[in-house]
């Protein structure tokens, strides 16, 4: 008879996705909150870099990345340009992915209304660029070569905001909101060690560890890693129960849930290498 | 001629785009800056090559009632869809082409991502083994920065997520920069391989 360890072992993979279901799907429904103290984080450097900036200066926001990743990046997107916008810093939005010039529109947009900024005036969206790396060195020497319209197809000339943006020397900041490649690679050692343009940004999680070295030499000037980056800008920003803080509950249970299991796993595992099993 | 031409190409854009980098006058910018846009339209081009791609390999699939030949068809309906709504009203907010990408496209590719939180959980039960000290030693820091990456974690004591950034900034970054550098050396001598025509695997030979 197999005892409690081995069962413990061979535990249906099944039962682990429902009580993972659960544990996202409880939180959830039952409102559950948790407060969510911002440290020495490097969240808390970007919030204060984009602070000190003063209003009329120019940031070129890049949502690179797609739908997949958008649970955790578009929360960071909603924070960081009402931060901009609240400070009264125009954005020039662009994307280095297909689909993320959709989801920036979307973000800058209501975002926009919700503050009374006006579309051309206090931001833009370019669209999307095919390139890469070789696109923003491009972007380096002349914008209107790569951008020549907008999202919209409103020529560069005819964007009042745009009228005194040249080329990346022009920005006090670029932001890219990246969810794999292209992304903060290419911005930093195109836009920032080529053209000395600051570059701060947001990533995945799982991305995050990476970025860590541009952070330590000083190539970015902060970093939102993950829902838990987006919930300390919220949290610094103040917005009221956004939906990076709300996540926040079910993504402790979540990780607490995977925890027990690989507890359970090493301990049905030692059990069994203590009786000579395998191991 | 068929090896001397593509190599001579290679030979002369590498060396441009290698001096546009140090020396920013002209003739060098304009051919630097020229090329540059030309790369941008050749990437562009291969969008249209992966379409496609895309309907050929779905096509052939239907035709032959290859395996799960069933979900061709509804990727051929999806991509075209979108392919002409986006055509014939464009992409601009408010559109047909961008309600169905942020009612229709935006959740479905979040909903794909948010699968791999079950199957991380159901890997990490399996896998994850404190099976020698280097293993353990991983499992604990793995701890650590999950609990450092949530609040929970600070509630449980306050020095965890203080933990996870020293984790994560010096040894992971140690690690991530040996990485990093060693990558880069890769790339610059593979890249100098190329331009002077000693690696020569991506003209579809085998040396």
């Amino acid at each position: 008879m197999a005892s409690i360890f081995e069962k413990l072992g061979n535990t249906d993979r099944r039962i682990i996705f429902i009580l993972i279901a659960l544990a996202v799907i409880i939180p959830i429904i039952t409102h559950l909150t948790f407060p969510n103290p911002v440290g020495a984080e490097p969240s808390r450097d970007m919030y204060e870099y984009v602070d000190a900036m003063p209003s009329g200066c120019n940031v070129l926001l890049s949502f690179d990345y797609d739908p997949s990743t958008m649970p955790e990046l578009q929360p960071m997107a909603v924070a960081i340009v009402t931060h901009l916008m609240n400070k009264d810093i125009n954005i020039v939005g662009m994307a280095l992915w297909p689909q993320g010039a959709s989801l920036g529109q979307e973000v800058m947009s209501s975002v926009a209304d919700s503050l009374g900024k006006v579309q051309y005036e206090d931001w833009c969206n370019l669209g999307y660029k095919t390139g890469g790396g070789i696109m923003i060195v491009r972007l380096g020497s002349s914008m209107s070569a790569v951008f020549p319209t907008d999202r919209d197809n409103l020529p560069w000339e005819e964007i009042p905001m745009l009228e005194y943006i040249s080329d990346l020397s022009s920005f006090d900041l670029v932001i890219s909101l990246s969810a794999g490649d292209p992304g903060i690679p290419a911005w930093v050692m195109m836009a920032g060690d080529r053209f000395g343009v600051p570059v701060g940004g947001g990533c995945t999680a799982v991305s995050a560890p990476q970025f860590y070295t541009y952070l330590q030499t000083g190539q970015m000037v902060g970093m939102l890693g993950g829902l838990k980056g987006a919930a300390d800008y919220e949290t610094l920003v103040g917005i009221e129960g956004g939906p990076a803080v709300r996540g926040m509950a079910p993504q402790s249970v979540a990780h607490l849930v995977i925890m027990l299991f690989i507890v359970i796993g090493n301990v049905a595992y030692l059990s069994e290498k203590k009786k000579g099993g395998r191991g | 001629m068929r090896l001397v031409i593509p190599l001579a190409i290679t030979f002369v854009t590498g060396m441009i785009m290698v001096l546009h980098f140090f020396v920013p006058h002209q003739p060098i910018k304009f051919l630097g800056d020229n090329l540059q846009e030309w790369y941008m339209i050749v990437a562009s081009a291969a969008i249209f090559l992966g379409a496609l791609n895309l309907m050929h390999v779905h096509l052939r699939k239907i035709k032959l009632k290859l395996k799960n030949w069933k979900y061709s068809p509804i990727t051929i309906i999806g991509f075209l869809l979108m392919l002409v709504t986006g055509l014939i009203y464009g992409v601009t907010e408010g559109k047909p082409f961008d309600f169905m990408f942020m009612n229709l496209v935006a959740p479905m590719g979040a909903t794909m991502f948010s699968l791999l939180a079950f199957f991380v959980a159901s890997a990490a039960f399996r896998a994850f083994r404190a099976s020698n000290w280097r293993a353990t030693l991983l499992l604990t820091a793995a701890f650590i920065v999950m609990l450092g990456q949530v609040p929970i974690g600070a509630m449980i004591w306050d020095k965890i997520p203080l933990a996870k950034v020293w984790l994560m900034s010096i040894p992971n970054t140690a690690g991530q920069r040996a990485v990093m550098i060693g990558a880069a050396m890769g790339v610059v001598s593979t890249s100098l391989r190329m331009i002077f025509g000693i690696e020569r695997s991506y003209l579809g030979g085998t040396d």
